[in-house]
């Protein structure tokens, strides 16, 4: 088992490393590798959208003609994992709490809207604890980075754990989205459960 | 990629400890500050240690890029910068005009805010408490005490663990920017010299740094502690660099940064990402060159996309460049901060 990181820009080590914690305490045969170029698409059984800025990440992804690639692999099956700017890439409705609506290239296959800094900016970024039982782990600290929110879902996508009124880990078949970031967390849970859909 | 020793959780956990240990490592004579930090038990908690040093994390493989208005800021969002640095004057243009360097007016940084998606820096003076409180209130994403304004204090840098808003501070050797992490900073620039277009004292730090870094995994342990002091530094600080063998936060390079060739070496000598200040709003191709450098940057490790990028600017239009050895020594910004 192969699994990929998308990793132009953002929290792609985090991720790689907390990755490989899930697979150790899981006992899987798998690794993770980073993924660039469309080539490298091929290979994996499973794909990570870090954190970042999902702007520079969008037109990377674009411009070295992954995204179109990316976007035909998730919508035939391709199990993905999208933290924070991850999650902006795969929602159909994107806008911006400031700044409003802006063209971005995205994935765009998830039943989510999702708004962009919902929270405000960096001062307003914090720090809580989320109740993982729902998906098998027990409570742990996570932190919101100039997060989005995912106000609305429909369709297939279900709500697996919120915070206030909007939910924060939302799964659609093979697609899995927070707006927090497990890849900082004391917990691997969330990639102990991305592991499980791709063995599926 | 790279992967390392310690998750970013496990590092967090030593910061905290660090806090716990303040009475122990004071008896034991260091002269070092060390934070009272905030810990949220349960709930939710803004402004936290483990909140500050997260958000660079998500700048990683980016670039930073200084402007100085609205317009420039959208060409730095439109070509992919993960964040912009408004200031009042481009390094290049600070060293030309002489006179004293102050944080840029507070109406424009707003209105970049207002204006664009991606996080938005802005500079303060070395040691100036209330440029950095102004910009808090403000509510910039995060605020970069920096050597090229004209300091305000020769002797103390900002207690940086005092504000919600995370810091990025300069340094050129492993000294320095343990200084400036035990102050509280959550990311460090290694400085070149700014202004220059020339990357070679970027590449100077940067290569002492890791060289600084190798060093201590070959020392006895005494040793380490003797580093420690010279320093200025609490012996863990030290101890988790050397298992690490990297710098605990985010560091980017910064300073004469000109080209995607040069920006591709900053990453291949091991920096996390990158900040482009005169080298593009002082090009004459500003937008393509900012795109080239975002492209050559997140993608280092494959030469031919840094060789495509190379070709999307042409060299004819590369800012002129300053040579360092016809600076004189009270030119240097680099020196200033130490």
């Amino acid at each position: 088992m192969k699994v990929g990181i998308l990793a132009y820009q953002g929290s792609f080590e985090e991720h790689a490393l907390q990755t490989k914690l899930a697979i150790d305490k899981l006992h899987l045969n798998a690794d993770v590798v980073p993924v660039k170029k469309p080539s490298e698409l091929n290979v994996v059984d499973g794909i990570i959208l870090p954190g970042g800025e999902s702007t520079t990440i969008g037109i990377m992804a674009q411009k070295l003609g992954v995204l179109d690639t990316l976007k035909d692999k998730i919508s035939s099956g391709l199990p993905v994992l999208g933290t924070c700017a991850g999650a902006i890439m795969l929602a159909k409705e994107v806008s911006d709490a400031k700044v409003g609506k802006k063209s971005q290239p995205l994935i765009g296959l998830m039943d989510t809207t999702i708004i962009r800094n919902y929270y405000g900016r960096q001062r307003e970024s914090f720090e809580t604890t989320l109740d993982f039982s729902t998906i098998g782990g027990s409570t742990a600290k996570v932190v919101f980075i100039r997060a989005p929110a995912i106000t609305k879902t429909w369709g297939k996508a279900k709500e697996l754990l919120s915070l206030g009124d909007n939910k924060v880990m939302v799964q659609e078949d093979n697609m899995l989205a927070t707006t927090f970031h497990p890849e900082l967390s004391s917990t691997t849970i969330v990639h102990e459960y991305f592991l499980s859909i791709i063995k599926k | 990629m790279r992967l390392y020793e310690l998750t970013f959780n496990e590092i967090e956990e030593f910061f905290y400890k660090l806090s716990e240990f303040r009475d122990i490592i004071k008896d034991e004579g260091l002269l070092t500050f060390v934070p009272e930090l905030e810990r949220s038990v349960s709930g939710t908690k803004e402004g936290t240690a483990r909140v500050k040093h997260a958000f660079p994390i998500f700048q990683k493989g980016g670039v930073v890029m200084d402007v100085t208005n609205v317009n420039q800021a959208q060409i730095a969002e439109d070509a992919g910068a993960t964040a912009v640095m408004v200031l009042d004057k481009l390094p290049y243009d600070v060293r030309k005009s002489g006179g004293v360097a102050r944080m840029a007016d507070p109406k424009i940084i707003e209105d970049v805010m207002n204006s664009i998606t991606i996080p938005v820096m802005a500079k303060v003076r070395i040691g100036h408490y209330y440029e950095a409180k102004i910009l808090e209130s403000l509510g910039v994403d995060m605020i970069d005490e920096s050597e090229v304004l004209t300091p305000a204090d020769e002797e103390h840098h900002i207690n940086k663990w005092e504000f919600k808003v995370p810091f990025v501070n300069g340094a050129r050797n492993l000294g320095e920017a343990l200084r400036r992490i035990n102050e509280g900073a959550s990311m460090i620039r290694t400085k070149g010299e700014p202004g220059t277009g020339n990357v070679s004292e970027a590449i100077k730090h940067m290569k002492i740094m890791n060289s600084e870094i190798r060093n201590l995994l070959g020392m006895e342990e005494e040793d380490r502690v003797k580093k420690a002091r010279e320093y200025q530094v609490p012996y863990q600080l030290v101890e988790l660099v050397t298992k690490l063998q990297r710098l605990p936060i985010v560091n980017f390079a910064a300073g004469g940064i000109a080209t995607p060739a040069d920006a591709a070496l900053m990453m291949w000598l091991g920096s996390d990402g990158i900040f482009v200040g005169s080298g593009i709003f002082k090009s004459q191709d500003p937008s393509e060159r900012a795109k080239a450098v975002v492209l050559a940057t997140a993608n280092w490790e494959y030469p031919e996309i840094v060789l495509e990028a190379q070709k999307m600017i042409t060299e004819e239009k590369s800012m002129m460049g300053i040579d360092i050895k016809t600076l004189k020594p009270e030119e240097l910004l680099q020196v200033r901060g130490v």
